[in-house]
């Protein structure tokens, strides 16, 4: 005759078995989510039950800007006021010389036949809080897919490129900052064209620009900006600035450190650019088989 | 043993509304914006550890887990990172529940130190193979703070079954 323990003891699985359910979900998803990226969707619906206690969370720092902006004080707003209009008034002739250049640029790729440069629709976006998660670099931004910011645009501020923007939920942004350890940006070297791929250092704040030869000609203090190649970013937007330079014979590629133009640290206040809209179509690649099936996998490609 | 030197309370029953109203401060915690500052304890994994230790019925694993799930979604990390980590804490908390609380406070908060320094190590550990960059040693910081603010932690938590069952209006102490 087996013995079964009266119900009011009964406890459900043991804590070991639920243990490895739960553990092997999370597996599960975290695998979905970092190799395949189909838990978009699942994350997507949480994020939605997060969205509020975020609000919740970002209230009484919001409030307490706005109540430190109702009391600036005169001196500073009129001193504040001084300082922008003197460096209008330096602004004013370099404006007048990029009006004259910009119209003699379009002349000459006219002449040239190349395609014109569109300034391209952007959208102004603050960013709410930097993501908790010690492992990357992201910032969230107050603007969402009904905003119209889709995933893979580029994200400036006033001196250069901050980010790319990597994950959209109906009203925040997801933005990985250049400096994320899984984070390229395309760029040339401004004084001779030099072009090459720069990474994000991680955790201290810079850049490195790996995979560049040795003799490579690139100089401390060299300026990198978006080669525009990528069709991501737009062409010419300063991204980074050389500090240091390592060349040691024994490895075959020079260790090139650089810091970011733009305050990925700092400025609240970003710009969110449209892609171009009239992307040609990429290549198709050679086929490698006469024969073969002519379908070809096509992974989700985040960050180009 | 503290057992032994002073009387134990005997507590009202727990509400659950009380024990959910808990999680969701907590969870609120973890999302305010911290930025860089060192050493934020995790307030969700501390809180969901003291509900396992002293209502393992009630809280369990797979709360756990998916209140990982919502910090995971709400910090943009990777989806799975924290319900992974949460289940483990939840899993340490229940095997302990019926050991710790024989100790003092300060030794309960011993003992969860290094269930918290383990769950902070399995994130670091799932980033690491995802790929993620080594935040440096001051992130363990976050569970020293963590393991400090356990009697702190119990003494609020338990408030409510703290009251006495009947207000007694001659006697209102």
């Amino acid at each position: 005759m087996d013995y079964q323990p009266p119900p009011f003891f009964s406890r459900g699985p043991a804590p070991l078995v639920r243990l490895g359910f739960f553990v092997s979900l999370a597996v599960l998803l975290m695998v979905l989510d970092a190799r395949f990226r189909y838990a978009e969707s699942i994350r997507e619906v949480v994020a939605l039950l997060a969205y509020p206690l975020q609000r919740v969370a970002l209230a009484p720092g919001e409030l307490l800007g706005a109540t430190a902006d109702f009391f600036t004080t005169q001196v500073a707003l009129k001193q504040q006021n001084e300082q922008l209009k003197a460096k209008d008034l330096l602004a004013a002739s370099d404006l007048l010389t990029l009006e004259s250049l910009r119209a003699e640029n379009a002349q000459l790729r006219h002449l040239l036949d190349a395609r014109e440069r569109v300034p391209r629709p952007s959208t102004l976006a603050e960013i709410l809080y930097q993501g908790r998660d010690p492992f990357s670099r992201k910032v969230i931004i107050d603007k969402g897919s009904q905003q119209g910011v889709e995933p893979g645009q580029a994200v400036i501020d006033d001196v250069g490129v901050v980010g790319q923007v990597t994950r959209v939920y109906p009203f925040l942004a997801e933005v990985t900052l250049i400096t994320d350890k899984e984070q390229r940006t395309p760029v040339e070297v401004v004084r001779n064209g030099l072009r090459a791929v720069i990474y994000g250092g991680g955790d201290k704040g810079t850049l490195d620009l790996s995979y560049t030869a040795t003799n490579a000609d690139v100089q401390a203090d060299d300026l990198l900006v978006t080669s525009g190649i990528d069709a991501t970013y737009p062409p010419g937007l300063p991204v980074c600035k050389v500090t240091k330079i390592e060349r040691d014979p024994a490895y075959s590629f020079a260790k090139i450190t650089c810091i970011p133009a733009a305050g990925t640290d700092q400025n609240r206040q970003v710009l969110v650019l449209a892609r171009e809209a009239d992307l040609p179509p990429p290549p198709v690649e050679a086929e490698p088989r006469a024969g073969g099936a002519s379908k070809q996998k096509q992974r989700p490609r985040k960050r180009e | 043993m503290a057992y032994f030197e002073q009387p134990e309370r005997i507590l009202l029953r727990v509400n659950v509304s009380y024990m959910t109203l808990t999680v969701v401060l907590a969870l609120l915690f973890n999302l305010l914006p911290w930025h860089d500052l060192v050493g934020v304890p995790d307030m969700a994994a501390l809180v969901l550890a003291f509900w396992c230790v002293h209502q393992p019925r009630r809280m369990g694993i797979g709360i756990a887990w998916f209140v990982g799930l919502i910090m995971d979604a709400g910090n943009g990390a990777l989806l799975g990172q924290h319900a992974f980590a949460y289940a483990f804490l939840a899993f340490g908390a229940i095997t302990l529940h019926r050991r710790i609380l024989w100790f003092s406070l300060w030794q309960q908060a011993a003992h969860l130190l290094p269930l918290l320094l383990a769950s902070q190590a399995l994130m670091l550990g799932v980033r690491m193979i995802a790929g993620g960059a080594f935040p440096g040693p001051m992130y363990f910081a976050g569970s020293l703070t963590g393991a400090a603010l356990w009697p702190t932690v119990t003494f609020i938590l338990l408030l409510p079954q703290r009251r006495p069952e009947s207000v007694d209006e001659n006697r209102p102490l």
